[in-house]
């Protein structure tokens, strides 16, 4: 495998948030508007702190804040200097493509060029019947509409024809950004889906919320394969998995126990899945998806994963299953003044 | 021997990379035609074959199913005839619609593709652990603290050769009856995501078997 774009110094370090609703000491969920707050001062925090990316997910659901990330990002647009503001993902299949351009336009507008769309699947399903559409064109919405949102980014006058919304004839759309809108794809696992990511020249993202890191190799390598076939350019590779981060992996890992398997817990239940285990627990934190524990234990196994996988970009995911607010806080500070220090360090040694 | 695969996606390459790893010669089928899924395959299964899946169903030995539930309709029994089918499947809203346009009340998905498979030999497996844990988990016999992946099926025979399957590709193989009991590791049981000892898996069914009884 190349690794050609791999640089240690140059990695990006992020965050992402579902708008998971924080619960208080006695386990009270704040109210959601108070959630939405919430993202907004972390956001302002992570900025702050020399974090490169928010990614904020869309969802619709009572466990979540966040169903308009790009408005949730425009208020970080106007309080942060630095930081990307992304969305994490914006279900495009459920969505209309020109909607989604000028949303993003309108953010990069604001921010000066720091928005970035990324695109998914989703892997919820509450927006379907809320906005009218059938699950059973789960596949045929996202691609078409992935066809029409291709279009678009080339900020072109547009003539496109597809399935699942109005053909456009010669339209254009507004705003027109400065530099691009960014975008990138992400996907959970599907190799299909990579294919996809690499067809249309996206960069990728991998989600991998379980597992060992590794087992996502050989997609890595089906990327540049794909990339190659339809000479693509070979576009930066980004990973995004859940973290719980505090002063000691005692700590870190029993707040892990109590929220973060939780959420797991509950979202398995409802598709069906017996609750995590403490042995599947256990293998998650040590060896699978879960970077969990102290700043010193996280950073070495982010440089491992980094280093292993060649990726450019790391999102952690933080806050699920309800983390109250002062752990929140904590975590992205020792994220940013521990964790990514340390990686860097790391990853300097080694090389 | 040629142990056929229909579906292409997550678990079916999973499954086809364990298949290897014992030492099969695997032939997989996407939807559709092969060129669609072969930068896939010649990827992620370098030694694999891939063919439409009629070819792959009268090429191969035995063939595991693992396509989204819904497109078992569009299984031709005659391709099937006489073979062990191993069914990996399992319903999912969103692939599959809804539960009511599809499933059987009372009844496990995988005798409903016996049913459409008339002359072959049905046998569910591989359906209740995360494809990522399949991968993960995978251990030799005698491995301590093997995982176990359970089985239903109605043929003694058949069973006993996706057992011998199930041994080769990692896990400690679990009959738990006939086809009918393949209920018991559908979503919503607790054995379905446990990647567990073939002991614990057992008292998790035995006791669901119970509980579900009571109810």
């Amino acid at each position: 495998m190349t690794k050609q774009n791999f640089d240690p110094s140059k990695v990006v370090f992020g965050l992402d948030s579902f708008g998971d609703i924080p619960l208080s000491v006695s386990d009270q969920p704040l109210s959601q508007a108070a959630a939405i707050r919430q993202v907004v001062a972390e956001g302002i925090l992570a900025d702050e702190l020399g974090l490169k990316v928010i990614a904020l997910g869309e969802h619709h659901r009572a466990d979540y804040a966040i169903s308009s990330p790009d408005i949730v990002l425009a208020a970080l647009a106007a309080k942060t200097k630095q930081i990307t503001l992304a969305s994490g993902v914006t279900v495009l299949s459920s969505d209309d493509p020109v909607r989604v351009y000028e949303r993003f336009a309108t953010l990069a507008a604001l921010s000066n060029n720091r928005a970035e769309v990324v695109l998914g699947r989703g892997s919820f399903l509450e927006s379907f019947p809320l906005y009218g559409y059938d699950l059973r064109d789960y596949d045929l919405l996202f691609e078409d509409k992935l066809s029409l949102f291709a279009e678009l980014l080339k900020e072109e006058r547009v003539t496109w024809s597809g399935k699942t919304r109005p053909s456009l004839e010669d339209m254009e759309v507004f705003p027109k950004t400065e530099k691009g809108l960014p975008v990138r794809i992400a996907v959970g696992g599907t190799p299909a889906s990579v294919v996809r990511t690499a067809k249309y020249g996206f960069p990728l993202t991998l989600a991998i919320i379980g597992g060992r890191a590794e087992r996502f190799l050989p997609y890595i390598e089906l990327y540049r394969k794909a990339a190659n076939q339809y000479q693509k350019p070979l576009q930066p590779l980004a990973v995004h998995s859940h973290s719980l981060i505090a002063a000691t992996d005692e700590q870190a890992r029993e707040l892990a126990w109590k929220y973060l398997r939780a959420s797991f817990v509950k979202l398995g239940n409802e598709r069906g899945w017996a609750p995590m285990t403490q042995e599947q627990f256990n293998f998650e934190i040590k060896e699978g998806s879960f970077y969990v524990g102290s700043p010193e234990t996280v950073a070495q196994r982010l440089a491992r994963t980094i280093k292993k996988l060649g990726i450019s970009r790391f999102e952690l995911a933080y806050g699920a299953g309800g983390l109250p607010v002062p752990q929140r806080m904590k975590l992205i500070e020792l994220y940013a003044h521990q964790v990514v220090p340390r990686v860097r360090e790391i990853l300097a040694e080694e090389e | 021997m040629k142990l056929g695969i229909i579906g292409a996606g997550k678990l079916g390459m999973v499954l086809g990379q364990l298949a290897q790893q014992a030492g099969y010669q695997v032939l997989i089928a996407g939807s559709g035609d092969p060129s669609r899924i072969e930068l896939i395959v010649a990827t992620l299964l370098p030694q694999a074959q891939s063919l439409t899946s009629t070819a792959v169903a009268q090429q191969a030995d035995l063939v595991i199913l693992a396509l989204p539930l819904h497109r078992y309709r569009m299984l031709a029994a005659a391709d099937f005839a006489d073979k062990i089918v191993i069914d990996a499947t399992n319903y999912w809203e969103p692939t599959d619609g809804p539960a009511a346009d599809l499933l059987i009340s009372g009844t496990s998905s995988s005798e409903m593709i016996q049913q459409q498979l008339k002359s072959s030999q049905v046998i569910k497996a591989f359906n209740h652990i995360g494809y990522h844990n399949l991968l993960d988990l995978a251990a030799p016999v005698g491995s301590s603290g093997r995982k176990s992946v359970a089985l239903a099926g109605d043929q003694l025979a058949a069973k006993n050769q996706v057992a011998t399957i199930i041994n080769q590709m990692g896990f400690d193989p679990l009959d738990i009856g006939p086809l009918a009991a393949g209920k018991l590791l559908e979503p919503g049981s607790p054995a379905f995501g446990a990647s567990v000892s073939r002991t614990k898996l057992q008292f998790l069914i035995q006791k669901y078997a119970v509980d579900s009884k009571t109810d």
